[in-house]
């Protein structure tokens, strides 16, 4: 019992938090800002932060993860920040050479408060900037929000900074995709694709944290977005907006500087949720549905049919971020399973609502939270008064998995101990393919192994 | 070849150049570079962490508890209260009106629940910047709750090593006190300073203690390395020879025959196939890399690159004398010098932590970890097998002979 320290008793905390189910918001600063082609991130702060951001995004992408700190030191705390910022952008541009170096705070540069317009006007200024070369900023103070914060922030920031309202107007739509893998942010490129419609997306990490081997080590990669293609985004007929805790502030930001028409949508994980992803690209693109995708989803379909028994009634408890949680419940809701115990670090406006429009309320025992003290902990003491079916979050939950003897499946950020996530998507149909199959697979293995002999099934 | 910054000229080296060897060391990294350094708080966090029946709970915003989170290996014969992530998740409001009352009310929460023999508070650097006096409410909660509870301000049981040692040490007839910090326990800590000798691998943070315990209590210490056959042994007869007792190094010399006889024809094989193969190291403190140089030199391999984040002075004029002629040594290296270094070198290993194994598989080349992420023991005479392997594993995988490398015979780095 790894986590026998973990009682059933409820206490209720104040000051505590015990296994949470978040981290700080740099680290998605990062990750977004690693979806921008040519693109160094660089965190403003000491340089412990930006290891252990590339640390796990490394051992989440198994990828090179190349990042620039600005080194504080004791000093710096005094003094702020500014000369290490503009010696960083410096070294920056003569070492490694990007297109754009994308600034993120940290909680020590914003106590100290360095106020980082100022230093990066002050860096363009003094020629430190090379022609044809930028540097852009967001805020991200580890003490607000979580890492889901800090993505939504560095997004907005490639909109506030780049989106040109006098671009050239075009039939293209914006997809902004929210928080996920490579994987998925190809799987959407690809269905617009099938669509035929044109689309730029931002951020984009596909082709940058699942590079192929090529013998090379590219320290920026063939994919992201470019820059060219976020200032033509202000001249698109529409921004389509996935998740609405990662993707508004970009989509709101881009209708109020470009006059850029938003729609926001959950993540398109699940049917239902891809269904509304492919019928708002359809109408507002003008095009009608290809048989190719038609199909997908009927074999989607298909599968959840000759399946549904297996899952029926099956309680589950899923720990993440408030995107995928909620697409996830709704997901799981259609297979007739029952999301009872849903838990996410990240403080979450209508977190319950958005839980009851995407479930209709078919599960009235659910227990749901959202920010302060909702983390592992709790859930797993929820679990101990009464237990799941399956479990479904990033690695973290192996050690509930493992001391309840509940089936678990790896869905989320961090995944530290399997791959797969970089390569297979669970968005779209055959996203949500691979999801039942997992599912399943969890589901059927526990049942070989514990079977006794006599009721031990070659068939199932 | 990639220009070195200006700054770091003096931080990289190449054994046999003309310039006299002064290696730049222990200097802060270059504001803008991709250092591979972590901080403070991330050290301290993972010399302690394997304290296990301790409570460690971390006095920040969020992050500085999730990315230490069980991060390494640190594995427990007994209690797992160590594997539990607790953090004051410091709030904006938090930040403007100071943590200390936070902090008083998470421990008295946690010391109530869990009942532990100690506890440590982890400050990370923003508590030292809105200035929360920790060491005040340590001592608070302590007085309150009658435990100790220490400020930490700011190596090891990775895969299960001190349990190796320890068997090392029972079969000579001399006992383990305490050992910190691999599966440590209070009460034994509490115990060490009853110690005869203190025996300390691991270069900078326990040496450190050790010095300590010396001036304090004036228990001597012999600084040691378990890694690879010619350490090992040489640590087993340093300890034996300081009781100056002929049994204990009569039985000392008949393990490490013993150990040596079951390690050598295993090693013999692999040698066989890594002989005249390249490695490079990087590794956090420097004292590792003595013992892989060693280790490496064992299996027939060179040793062409070498560098530590937080080396010293010594530490590198150590590995100068250790090294061949050209060998480059470098200081707080970064990713772009290393891919450099890996390609220049012709690599065909590449020993490192978690942020350079990828870089080292993009290239081609094969990887060992020697950080956070071990799975199987290093340490001891069987550690020394098990790093054979692995290396061997790694090297000789046929994966290698698709990547482009093998078929053109360059490596490149593309900016």
């Amino acid at each position: 019992m790894l986590l026998r320290h973990t009682t059933d008793e409820v206490l209720e905390r104040t000051a505590l938090t015990v296994n949470p189910a978040k981290t700080c918001q740099p680290i998605g600063a990062m990750y977004a800002a690693l979806g921008l082609h040519g693109c160094l991130p660089h965190s403003h702060g000491s340089q412990g932060c930006c290891s252990y951001h590339r640390s796990t995004l490394t051992r989440h992408y198994k990828e090179p993860v190349m990042a620039a700190t600005s080194s504080f030191t004791e000093g710096t705390s005094v003094f702020g920040g500014q000369a290490n910022l503009l010696q960083a952008i410096e070294t920056i541009f003569t070492v490694y050479n990007p297109d754009v170096i994308a600034v993120h705070t940290t909680c020590l540069s914003e106590t100290i408060g360095d106020d980082l317009v100022q230093i990066i006007a002050k860096a363009v200024g003094d020629s430190k900037v090379p022609e044809g070369k930028h540097v852009i900023h967001c805020n991200t103070p580890s003490y607000v929000g979580s890492h889901v914060t800090g993505f939504s922030s560095m997004t907005k920031a490639f909109v506030t900074y780049f989106a040109d309202p006098n671009a050239e107007k075009s039939k293209q739509i914006n997809v902004i995709p929210g928080w996920v893998e490579p994987s998925d942010m190809r799987e959407l490129k690809c269905l617009a694709h099938k669509m035929g419609i044109d689309i730029v997306m931002y951020p984009d990490t596909s082709d940058v944290l699942d590079a192929p081997q090529t013998g090379k080590h590219e320290f920026y990669p063939k994919g992201g977005t470019t820059v060219e293609q976020i200032r033509s985004s202000g001249g698109s007929a529409a921004t389509l907006g996935l998740g609405l805790s990662a993707s508004t502030a970009a989509v709101d930001a881009l209708t109020a500087k470009c006059g850029v028409a938003g729609t926001m949508l959950e993540l398109p994980i699940g049917l239902q949720a891809t269904d509304r992803f492919i019928d708002t690209l359809r109408t507002t693109a003008g095009v009608s549905v290809p048989d190719a995708i038609t199909d997908e989803r009927g074999r989607l379909l298909d599968m959840i049919s000759d399946m549904h028994q297996y899952v029926h009634g099956k309680r589950v408890a899923l720990f993440g971020d408030p995107d995928q949680l909620i697409s996830l419940s709704e997901f799981l809701t259609l297979l007739d399973m029952k999301p009872v115990y849903v838990v996410t670090g990240t403080p979450t406006p209508q977190f319950e609502q958005r839980f009851m429009d995407a479930t209709g309320g078919n599960t009235p025992e659910a227990k749901i939270r959202a920010g302060a003290q909702a983390d592992m902990y709790l859930m797993h003491q929820w679990i101990k008064q009464e237990s799941v079916d399956l479990l479904i979050g990033n690695t973290y939950g192996k050690y509930i998995a493992r001391d309840e003897n509940i089936p678990f499946v790896r869905h989320g950020f961090p995944i530290l101990d399997r791959v797969g996530h970089s390569y297979f998507p669970t968005v779209g149909y055959d996203g949500a393919m691979r999801l039942l199959e997992k599912i399943l697979g969890v589901f059927m293995d526990r049942q070989d192994r514990d079977a006794p002999e006599e009721s031990f099934e070659l068939t199932m | 070849m990639v220009d070195i910054l200006r700054e770091r000229e003096r931080q990289v080296y190449r054994k046999g150049q003309e310039t006299s060897f002064q290696l730049d060391c222990e200097k802060q990294s270059v504001a803008g570079s991709v250092s591979q350094r972590a901080c403070v708080f991330c050290g301290s966090r993972v010399v302690l962490y394997p304290i296990a029946d301790a409570l460690h709970i971390v006095h920040g915003p969020i992050g500085c508890a999730s990315y230490t989170w069980d991060i390494r290996g640190a594995l427990s014969s007994g209690p797992e209260l160590h594997r539990l992530s607790f953090s004051t998740d410091m709030q904006e409001m938090d930040i403007v009106r100071g943590g200390e009352k936070k902090l008083y009310a998470a421990l008295c929460e946690l010391i109530d629940e869990h009942h532990p023999k100690a506890a440590f508070v982890y400050a990370t650097c923003i508590v030292g910047v809105i200035g929360d006096d920790v060491g005040a409410v340590c001592k608070r909660v302590s007085m309150e709750k009658g435990i100790p509870v220490l400020p930490v301000h700011s190596d090891f049981n990775l895969a299960g090593e001190t349990w190796i040692i320890r068997d090392y040490y029972a079969r000579m007839g001399v006992q383990v006190v305490s050992c910190i910090t691999g599966d440590g326990r209070i009460d034994e800590i509490r115990r060490a300073h009853g110690a005869a000798l203190n025996v300390v691998q691991c270069s900078g943070s326990m040496t450190h203690l050790a010095k300590n315990l010396k001036d304090k209590y004036g228990i001597p210490f012999i600084r040691v390395s378990y890694f690879g056959l010619e350490d090992m042994s040489k640590s087993l007869y340093d300890v034996a020879r300081h009781f100056g007792n002929k049994e204990v190094m009569q039985r000392t010399q008949s393990i490490v025959r013993e150990e040596l006889d079951r390690a050598m024809p295993l090693l013999a094989e692999y040698r066989r196939a890594l002989s005249g193969k390249r490695a490079a190291i990087y590794v956090g403190g420097a004292f590792k890399a003595f013992s892989l140089v060693s280790a490496l030199r064992l299996l027939g391999m060179k040793t062409v690159m070498v560098g530590s984040q937080t080396g010293n002075k010594e530490d590198y004029e150590q590995l100068r004398e250790l090294c061949d002629e050209g060998t480059i040594i470098a200081d707080d290296s970064n990713p772009l010098e290393l891919s450099t270094f890996l390609e220049e070198k012709e690599v065909d290993v590449f020993i490192g932590g978690v942020k350079e194994r990828p870089i080292a598989y993009k290239l081609g080349i094969g990887f060992c970890d020697h950080n956070h992420e071990r799975k199987e023991a290093l340490a001891g005479f069987e550690g020394m097998v098990n790093f054979a392997r692995e290396v061997y594993g790694s090297v000789m995988s046929p994966v290698w002979q698709l990547t482009p490398r093998k078929r053109a015979g360059t490596l490149e780095v593309v900016r």
